[in-house]
């Protein structure tokens, strides 16, 4: 599991380009950012190198923001490489609740994956072949 | 403990002959000195000599705001220039201002009922107060003030604004009460816990004496269990004195009007009749003492009613329940009448959202939209859009189900909602026409 930086934005124009200023003077650098959005709220989800940080800056400046442990796991960048992942999980009963993927370079991919209870998930992926990814290979540790 | 046992402790029978007395007394002053009164009595008919029990005041005209705007400066004075020792006025906001003079009794005998209030919450002479209302034409810093000294307290005025080094007194000085707005309240102790202090273990402070604005029953908790302290309301309107026209004793169950100098009635704000103790309806005053401003029936535009028990603090004089409405403040939302205190009173039951809350009012076509701004307390999962999403169709709901209107809710992040520094603006009304 990972530490993902989790971010309330009102809908409004603005306002995610103020919560990544807040983490920039902070001195936080990001490596994906996914957005959800609904009518009248918006959750930006983050890997930053540092997300506790992060996320004590951007409550310092007024914002609601948590760090979630996420499911992050490496896959061949190649046609099929969320589906075999998927199916597994699938097999496994575990149930996803929201996911985004990301190159890292032609060759691989990060699948990042926020999963419902699922007890030793992370080993069984490995066992599996799957290779997930540890912390200090997306972030410095800051906890 | 009593500030003026005699007087507060007075048996029933014993007052009301006391309140006969002043009234008659008062009403005449009123009549011989106001032209005003002199008009009104005549064309109801009345005369002072009307007045044989507290009942035939029935019988008397009301005086309501308007009239003190239209006889603004002096028109309602009853006392010589000489004998005027201080003027307040009301803010503007909704009109003329409007002035109110007090004679060197009158802030005498508005210190004592302030007073009164500070002894229900074990206050003495070793108690040092801490007056954070606004000083100024505002009522609530020089009452609270004024009844601090009566009281015999050590007084801090440091007025309202600049709130860490409030907050800095109250640790360095050792404030035992805390006289303010209850949404200050709330700012003070915020303030305090990010500045690194639990209000309730490391400051000195046992007591708070909140009033001038609306405050639900769990507003005043989350003040209580915040700064750790006990919560005594206090109502005052200035234009029948100020803070201390009834207090909130340790019992907990409504305010004890001071009886001895304000005679109150509750009427049904549309038929204008008396109604029963414990109905709700409009408070309306009339002065016993007063002597620059004499008030007959004075119709203040609150809501309450009147708690008639045998309170277990052993005070006589009758209580007021919680202010539930201003009719001033009273929104018109799709020809329902809502009240902001019953949507606090709601969104307070909430635990997943803060005490902060801001109502919107928009044109929607012809109809009013209604639009409830929120903001999560800072444990809230909201990486969940699922609980997001649930909460406020939760709230939405119960919001329904009470008011009967439909209210969209928004969440917010925190700090949208402008935090107050004295009276907060819960409402914004931006419909057309209708503010």
């Amino acid at each position: 599991m990972i530490s993902q930086l989790t971010v309330f934005l009102e809908n409004d124009k603005g306002r995610l380009a103020a919560a990544c200023r807040v983490l920039s003077d902070a001195g936080v650098n990001l490596h994906a950012l996914n957005l959800a959005d609904t009518a009248d709220f918006g959750v930006a989800r983050v890997l930053a190198d540092t997300p506790n940080a992060a996320a004590e800056a951007l409550r310092a400046a007024g914002y609601r923001a948590m760090v979630t442990p996420v499911l992050a796991v490496r896959v061949p960048n190649v046609k099929g490489g969320l589906a075999t992942l998927l199916e597994f999980l699938d097999q496994q009963s575990v149930n996803i609740e929201y996911g985004y993927c990301f190159s890292v370079n032609p060759e691989m991919a990060i699948d990042v994956l926020k999963i419902g209870e699922a007890e030793g998930i992370e080993a069984k992926l490995e066992e599996a072949g799957f290779a997930t990814v540890s912390p200090e290979e997306v972030y410095q540790l800051d906890c | 403990m009593y500030f003026q046992e005699e007087i507060e402790t007075m048996p029933r029978e014993q007052l009301r002959e006391l309140q006969l007395e002043r009234m008659k007394k008062s009403i005449r002053h009123a009549y011989d000195n106001v032209d005003f009164y002199k008009k009104s009595f005549a064309e109801a008919g009345v005369t002072p000599d009307d007045l044989t029990c507290l009942e035939d005041l029935a019988k008397f005209p009301f005086v309501v705001k308007q009239d003190m705007r239209d006889a603004y400066p002096f028109g309602l004075f009853a006392v010589p220039k000489k004998d005027v020792a201080r003027i307040h006025a009301s803010s503007g906001t909704t009109g003329q201002a409007t002035v109110v003079g007090h004679t060197a009794n009158d802030i005498k005998n508005w210190g004592d009922c302030f007073a009164r209030g500070i002894y229900m919450v074990d206050g003495s002479a070793d108690s040092t107060v801490q007056v954070s209302y606004g000083y100024g034409l505002f009522t609530g810093g020089l009452g609270a003030h004024y009844g601090a000294e009566a009281a015999g307290c050590s007084v801090i005025p440091t007025s309202s604004g600049n709130t860490k080094r409030q907050i800095q007194m109250m640790v360095d000085l050792g404030t035992d009460i805390l006289c303010c707005t209850p949404s200050y309240a709330l700012y003070l102790a915020d303030t305090a816990i990010s500045m690194g202090y639990d209000p309730a273990k490391d400051f000195k402070l046992s007591a708070g004496i909140f009033g001038a604005e609306p405050a639900s029953e769990n507003m005043r908790q989350e003040i209580r269990d915040k700064l750790g302290i006990r919560y005594c309301d206090v109502y005052g309107l200035s234009e029948v004195m100020g803070p201390g026209v009834a207090m909130e004793c340790s019992e907990s169950h409504g305010l004890h009007l001071a009886e001895d100098h304000f005679f109150a009635e509750i009427i049904d704000p549309e038929t204008l009749q008396p109604v029963p103790d414990g109905t709700y309806g409009e408070l309306v005053f009339t002065t016993l003492t007063r002597e620059c401003c004499p008030l007959v029936r004075y119709r203040t535009r609150d809501i309450t009613r009147i708690i008639n028990e045998e309170c277990a603090c052993g005070r006589t004089h009758r209580k007021i329940d919680r202010i539930i409405g201003r009719s001033d403040d009273m929104m018109i939302i799709r020809g329902v009448n809502v009240f902001p205190s019953q949507i606090e009173q709601i969104i307070t039951g909430f635990d997943e959202i803060t005490a902060h809350y801001q109502i919107v009012l928009t044109d929607n076509g012809p109809l009013d939209k209604v639009t409830l701004n929120v903001e999560t307390v800072p444990e809230f999962p909201i990486d969940e859009i699922r609980k997001l999403e649930d909460l406020k169709a939760r709230l939405g709901a119960e919001l329904k189900s009470n008011l009967q209107i439909k209210v969209d809710i928004k969440i917010v992040e925190p700090k949208s909602i402008e935090r107050s520094e004295g009276k907060a603006k819960r409402v914004i009304d931006l419909r057309e026409g209708k503010h």
